[in-house]
């Protein structure tokens, strides 16, 4: 199995005026080609700072960044800003979360999808006109001839992100990043999206990391799934093994918190109380502490190393689940 | 589908509301029509909790806000405790209002961001001059901690200062300021992360119980609503599909619509191969729905008779109605 991207020991700083923000803090992660990896976690986790630091998409004074990304046996890190550039398009591509405000309003979609194409391949207009029509009927869109006129506003939710998904993989990327390509969406359109995603994977050869809050959206969608809390990837493992031999406590509290269409009607759900700690003031200890029904003093004074369950199944947890020593609850 | 009728309708000593053939339609220019609400009617019982479903721009929201007479409906009758809100003049529905309160779907911009928190929940009991100024700092006191925040902490800031979840909680607070009976929440959980859903959908449950609420509960999502509701009712353009109990609801839906909702919904586990087609396409236009059942377009089980001729609720299970030529088992 060859690894499409992989990122070692990833931390990310953000300059506030609080104090320096560590949104993730030595993130490792493989991806393989053609597969899909998940990467979960609440709002606030460090999950789309990861994709972007990993893309090379943030900049800025205010940035720090530090650790090593090779995407295709390319080292990113060590690229220039242009030479990273290169990669978007062709390499690697996003569909970003809220398909209201992606799009240019002011310029008609077929403009928006054909100016990869001729600035990533040189097509000429009318080829790249073909082409996102071609585009635009791979991503299942009725009568893409008279969606290439339209403007966004024009369109539902779920059609702009079919327009998103279109541009993304105008170039053949190797890698697609989709963060939260959903969420913004109703549960039916949800679906039809979440299966168009998956089958243009298979058909196109792409690898692609799936970014979401949602375990559901992970469990049918995802070969590998890498889940995040407070900056760091808690748990990792391939999506059935996860599912089947949760160690982390967070990742079952994460799953318990999901209402279930076949829960008892009227039952309680299974909340995690409280919040993420915020970014400028983290436990010392384990980062889900806080918030942990099992937490014991050691979790409270020493951060966890990543272990290996053997099976690429890594966690950051000093008491699993399933481990023998009594817990408080 | 998506019929008329109140063959649905109880008719006991319990009901506190009553909706009988509620017509919103809004003017889009050109002489078109959006029908967003055609002919819906509906009761609630004192203390339950009713659920209306459906995708967005199936006339769930026009709904819920034309009961509290925003904007009055364009004809039918919205009967709360015995008094027709249609027919009240304008000052008396402002304070027959009180009773009905309503939790928006965007928390944070639902909220002023230049009024600190103490303010946001005074405004409601200065406006209708109840109690004292002592009294009042009581009352925002009790709220607060009712819905989990803690006074002393949140009265001086404002709105930009807390995460969605922390918004909701205090517009939730503002909302039980009057003491309503009746609440009216228009997807109160869908622009939160899974994990703070729950605590919201938890905290909801608890208001309800200590207040004697009786709620309508909007959401496109079946599994969120599996949680809170008595009695659900699906909602296709403008119409009812389906009315009945959560558990004839999710175990034998008779809608083609209601089991291609319930399909849609992600299931946390890897090991279980989906085996229902999510749906395709999106809803028609509401300014020109399709003749006869207005799901017929995208049902699998749509004949002539359909397209000819509308459905009417009927009962097909004790207290479980559809609307449909075709039902489903």
């Amino acid at each position: 199995m060859t690894t499409m991207m992989s990122i070692e020991d990833l931390h990310v700083k953000f300059a506030t005026p609080f104090g320096s923000l560590e949104a993730v803090r030595g993130a490792s992660l493989d991806i393989p080609a053609g597969m899909s990896v998940g990467v979960v976690g609440e709002s606030g986790s460090g999950k789309t700072v990861l994709c972007r630091a990993s893309m090379g998409l943030l900049s800025g004074s205010n940035v720090q960044r530090e650790g090593k990304v090779v995407f295709d046996g390319k080292e990113l890190t060590a690229m220039t800003r242009d030479q990273v550039r290169n990669e978007f398009g062709t390499g690697m591509a996003m569909i970003f979360q809220d398909p209201m405000t992606a799009l240019n309003p002011v310029r008609r979609i077929g403009t928006q999808i054909s100016e990869s194409l001729r600035v990533r391949l040189r097509m000429d207009g009318k080829a790249a006109r073909a082409r996102s029509a071609e585009l635009l009927s791979l991503v299942r869109i009725p009568d893409p001839e008279a969606m290439l006129r339209k403007f966004p506003y024009q369109l539902s939710g779920g059609m702009r992100q079919r327009v998103m998904i279109a541009i993304a993989i105008s170039c053949n990327p190797k890698l697609l990043f989709a963060d939260e390509p959903t969420t913004a969406l109703d549960v039916t359109v949800q679906a039809q999206i979440l299966q168009l995603l998956s089958d243009l994977r298979r058909d196109l050869k792409m690898s692609m990391v799936l970014v979401t809050h949602d375990l559901g959206v992970v469990a049918n969608h995802t070969d590998f799934v890498a889940v995040m809390y407070a900056g760091e990837i808690v748990e990792q493992a391939p999506t059935i093994e996860l599912f089947a031999n949760m160690k982390m406590p967070y990742t079952e509290a994460l799953l318990n918190s999901i209402p279930n269409i076949e829960m008892k009607s009227g039952a309680r759900l299974k909340a995690i109380e409280g919040r993420l700690p915020s970014p400028v003031d983290r436990p010392t200890g384990c980062g889900f502490v806080t918030r942990c029904s099992y937490a014991l003093q050691k979790c409270h004074d020493e951060h966890p190393p990543l272990v290996d369950a053997g099976n690429g199944h890594l966690y950051r947890c000093w008491f699993p689940l399933g481990h023998t020593i009594a817990r408080k609850q | 589908m998506a019929g008329s009728g109140v063959a649905h309708m109880r008719n006991d000593d319990g009901v506190v509301l009553e909706v009988r053939d509620l017509v919103v339609e809004f003017k889009v220019g050109g002489g078109r029509v959006v029908k967003a609400v055609s002919k819906i009617s509906f009761d609630v019982c004192r203390g339950e909790t009713l659920a209306v479903v459906g995708e967005s721009g199936c006339g769930k929201t026009t709904l819920g806000k034309a009961v509290l007479q925003l904007p009055p409906p364009n004809s039918g009758d919205v009967i709360f405790e015995g008094t027709n809100l249609t027919k009240l003049p304008r000052e008396q529905l402002r304070s027959a209002r009180t009773a009905i309160q309503m939790v928006f779907q965007d928390p944070i911009s639902s909220l002023d961001p230049r009024m600190p928190v103490r303010d946001l929940i005074e405004e409601p009991l200065s406006i209708w001059q109840r109690g004292d100024e002592t009294e009042r700092a009581a009352k925002i006191n009790e709220l607060l901690n009712n819905v989990g925040l803690d006074p002393n902490l949140v009265l001086d800031r404002r709105s930009y200062e807390f995460s969605g979840g922390q918004c909701q909680r205090i517009s939730i607070a503002r909302s039980l300021a009057l003491e309503p009976r009746m609440l009216i929440c228009d997807e109160p959980v869908s622009s939160l992360d899974v994990s703070i859903q729950a605590q919201i959908l938890n905290l909801l449950q608890d208001m309800k119980d200590r207040y004697g609420l009786t709620m309508i509960f909007i959401s496109h999502d079946l599994a969120v609503v599996k949680a809170v509701s008595n009695r659900i009712m699906v909602m296709y353009l403008g119409k009812i599909c389906e009315v009945g109990s959560p558990d004839a609801i999710y175990t034998r839906p008779a809608h083609h619509y209601t089991s291609a909702l319930i399909s849609s919904v992600p299931i946390p586990d890897p090991t279980r191969k989906k085996t229902t087609v999510p749906l395709q396409g999106e809803p028609p236009s509401p300014v020109a729905p399709p003749s006869g059942c207005r799901f017929r377009t995208r049902c699998p089980a749509a004949t002539e008779q359909c397209a000819a001729e509308e459905p009417q609720l009927r009962e097909v299970s004790p207290g479980q109605f559809v609307a449909c030529h075709h039902p489903r088992g």
